[in-house]
């Protein structure tokens, strides 16, 4: 059984954002408009966040694309009361929007605040519906959402892989913003496989995890940003 | 303190029964307007889809998290302290107990509507609920979501028997006293009640049973409440300290919540006789005790946090205590401790009935803003700077948090119509008289004139 993990090599990174806009379409993340997203309703499953150090004319930019870590003791996972959210045999946190009823708990409990609500019913203008992906369902109003990984991918790839008789090769799975990243910064694989590349990048002595103390087991591991003294 | 006679206190509390003012009717639109308006802002909201309130991302929980929490405390007013004041015996209580445990039905019902109201998706509301169905799957025994579910359910249907077991001989006194359809209803609320020595028997072992187990019951609902919060891994959330902190808090609130229905009761049902200054007085002396309980534990959990120095913790603790919600803070310090603890440490204030009410409606703000301080600093400020936020509730959602106390007040006016606000046979009942209760007054009084 594998265990699906990322590494995201910061010092890569450009923050160029083609990871947010590959997963807005990927994953019919529906847009709310400039007046809503001031009001905080906008949805980024993955964000790059940017955070300056140092003080003015000596500052360095800082770029860290965040996503769901998909814990493997995650904090979501045990607040929800009707098992919406919750872990796959394979080390995701599943989202499950049909049993989620929007009580928000999980979106509280989470410490990367990467769970996000669809305070109204999704829209698409004319013909903008006819882009959406039709593996992916589409997300009313009252539930949470999140980074999955592009599940949709992962059994895509799982189901062929056994029609044709042959092993998933690693790489053989590519979520959206991975395929996109330009500067491929973001790697995905198995973790159980000791010889994938991001098994050998999450060993890597530069690798750390976001809010590692808090006892989630995040299934990404950051590369730390290399200092050019 | 002279007691009413018996026939003093039938037409005393049976009065407001069998008479309506213009007054009442005036309160029920007045009130009733206003609750109606919410429901229907509630409707709109569910309609049109949660973004019309202030919710937002990063701070998903509110006004309405914050009205839940506050109306679960309120709710300790009456059950809890009706039946310690029972197990202690506290004479004085006899007029006291059914004012406060109606506030608890009433104010459980009202908090616990909230945790719909503020669901995504409230029609689904009944997937707490274990039931066998077609989704083949049960609630998630280990969120504390569903503890609160079953806490609550288990609550209301005690507090609402502990308010009904009592009421049965009232009822047969009013079915006794009325005609027509009146007493056919009163009649069949008083379940055959006749006052025969082995009813009373088994109305008081029914009440002691009652009254023991719904103690345990009270403190673990206001334990799973504060657990709600305290098993997320927010900054300031996940605290030891904060069931004894919730159940403390939700007396205190809860007594101030008796204090001001009790003044209003007094005043316009003209139940001066009965609900006197000293009742008002000792309900103070039990707030000063739980103002200054309050006060330990928050300056326990302030200092703790200090202490412990956590980062993201202390982001929020100085949020709290200096930065932008330092204004709402010590307003919360203010009205829950240095004005309770004031008024009601000093003699002259205690004693007035203006005093008790003063120091009551300032320990309900300072409740209220308690929970709020609670829930939505720690939510805007969580581990990432990038997802700090800030929330402002919209008027959507003031406007069905404020009627609230709209609706504690209409189902009280609509309550006292129905059913003596006080207990008459509690209060015909001669104090200190041994073996008192066991036999029906009549009885007693015929005890008394033998040798």
């Amino acid at each position: 059984m594998p265990r699906w993990g990322m590494a995201a090599d910061l010092d890569r990174c450009t923050g160029c954002g083609a990871c947010v806009t590959a997963c807005h379409a990927e994953n019919n993340i529906s847009t709310v408009g400039p007046y809503q997203a001031m009001r905080g309703r906008a949805k980024h499953w993955i964000r790059v966040e940017r955070y300056w150090e140092g003080e003015f004319p000596d500052v360095r930019l800082k770029f860290r694309p965040v996503m769901c870590q998909q814990c493997g003791n995650a904090p979501c996972e045990p607040v929800c009361p009707t098992y919406a959210s919750q872990h796959t045999e394979d080390g995701l946190n599943a989202q499950v929007y049909n049993r989620c009823i929007g009580t928000r708990y999980c979106a509280n409990a989470c410490p990367y605040t990467v769970r996000f609500f669809d305070f109204f019913n999704p829209e698409w203008d004319k013909p903008l519906h006819l882009q959406l992906n039709p593996d992916v369902s589409l997300r009313e109003v009252g539930v949470m959402e999140k980074c999955t990984f592009c599940v949709q991918r992962i059994k895509a790839a799982t189901i062929q892989a056994k029609a044709d008789e042959t092993e998933l090769k690693d790489g053989d799975i590519k979520p959206a913003c991975v395929q996109s990243c330009p500067a491929q910064a973001l790697v995905f694989g198995d973790l159980n496989d000791p010889e994938s590349a991001v098994s050998r990048l999450s060993e890597s002595p530069r690798g750390s995890k976001l809010l590692e103390d808090l006892g989630t087991h995040p299934a990404v591991t950051y590369l730390s940003r290399q200092t050019q003294v | 303190m002279t007691r009413p006679s018996d026939r003093q206190i039938n037409s005393d509390l049976i009065r407001p029964l069998l008479h309506t003012s213009w007054r009442f009717y005036l309160l029920v639109l007045f009130f009733g307007g206003i609750v109606l308006t919410a429901i229907g802002t509630w409707f709109y909201q569910a309609y049109s889809g949660y973004g019309v309130t202030g919710i937002k991302w990063p701070v998903f929980w509110g006004f309405y998290i914050t009205s839940f929490v506050f109306w679960i405390g309120i709710s300790h007013a009456g059950t809890l302290i009706s039946a310690i004041l029972r197990l202690v015996q506290a004479e004085w209580r006899r007029p006291v107990t059914r004012c406060a445990e109606v506030i608890t039905v009433f104010a459980l019902m009202i908090g616990a509507l909230f945790p719909i109201a503020h669901l995504g998706r409230p029609w689904l509301f009944f997937w707490l609920a274990p039931y066998p169905s077609e989704r083949l799957i049960w609630p998630n025994f280990r969120s504390p979501l569903v503890w609160d579910f079953f806490a609550i359910n288990t609550y209301l249907t005690g507090s609402v028997l502990f308010l009904l077991l009592p009421m049965i001989p009232d009822f047969a006194v009013i079915r006794d006293k009325s005609t027509g359809l009146r007493r056919r209803i009163y009649g069949a609320l008083s379940m055959g009640w006749r006052g025969t020595p082995k009813q009373w028997h088994r109305l008081e072992t029914a009440m002691s049973i009652m009254a023991v187990v719904i103690l345990p019951v009270a403190v673990s609902v206001h334990t799973i409440v504060s657990f709600d919060f305290s098993m997320a891994p927010v900054p300031m959330w996940q605290s030891t300290i904060f069931g004894p902190y919730f159940v403390a808090g939700a007396i205190f609130s809860g007594i101030a919540g008796l204090i001001i229905a009790m003044a209003f009761l007094r005043k316009f049902l003209h139940l001066e006789a009965y609900l006197l200054p000293v009742h008002f007085e000792n309900l103070g002396k039990l707030m000063l005790v739980m103002a200054v309980l309050w006060g330990y534990f928050v300056f326990n959990e302030r200092l703790v946090t200090y202490y412990g120095n956590e980062p993201a913790e202390m982001a929020v603790f100085w949020r709290t205590q200096r930065e932008s919600f330092a204004p709402l803070y010590w307003t919360m310090v203010v009205c829950n401790f240095v004005l309770p603890v004031i008024l009601m440490g000093i003699k002259y204030t205690r004693k007035t009935i203006t005093g008790c009410v003063i120091a009551s409606l300032g320990v309900v703000v300072g409740m209220w803003l308690e929970r709020f301080l609670i829930i939505v600093p720690s939510l805007g400020h969580k581990y990432l700077p990038y997802a700090y936020g800030i929330y402002r509730p919209r008027v959507l959602e003031v406007v069905i948090a404020g009627a609230t106390f709209a609706a504690i007040v209409l189902l009280y006016v609509l309550f006292a119509k129905v059913v003596p606000i006080i207990s008459m046979w509690e209060l015909k009942t001669p104090e200190h008289e041994p073996g008192h209760g066991d036999q029906a007054p009549e009885v007693q009084a015929l005890r008394e004139v033998q040798p």
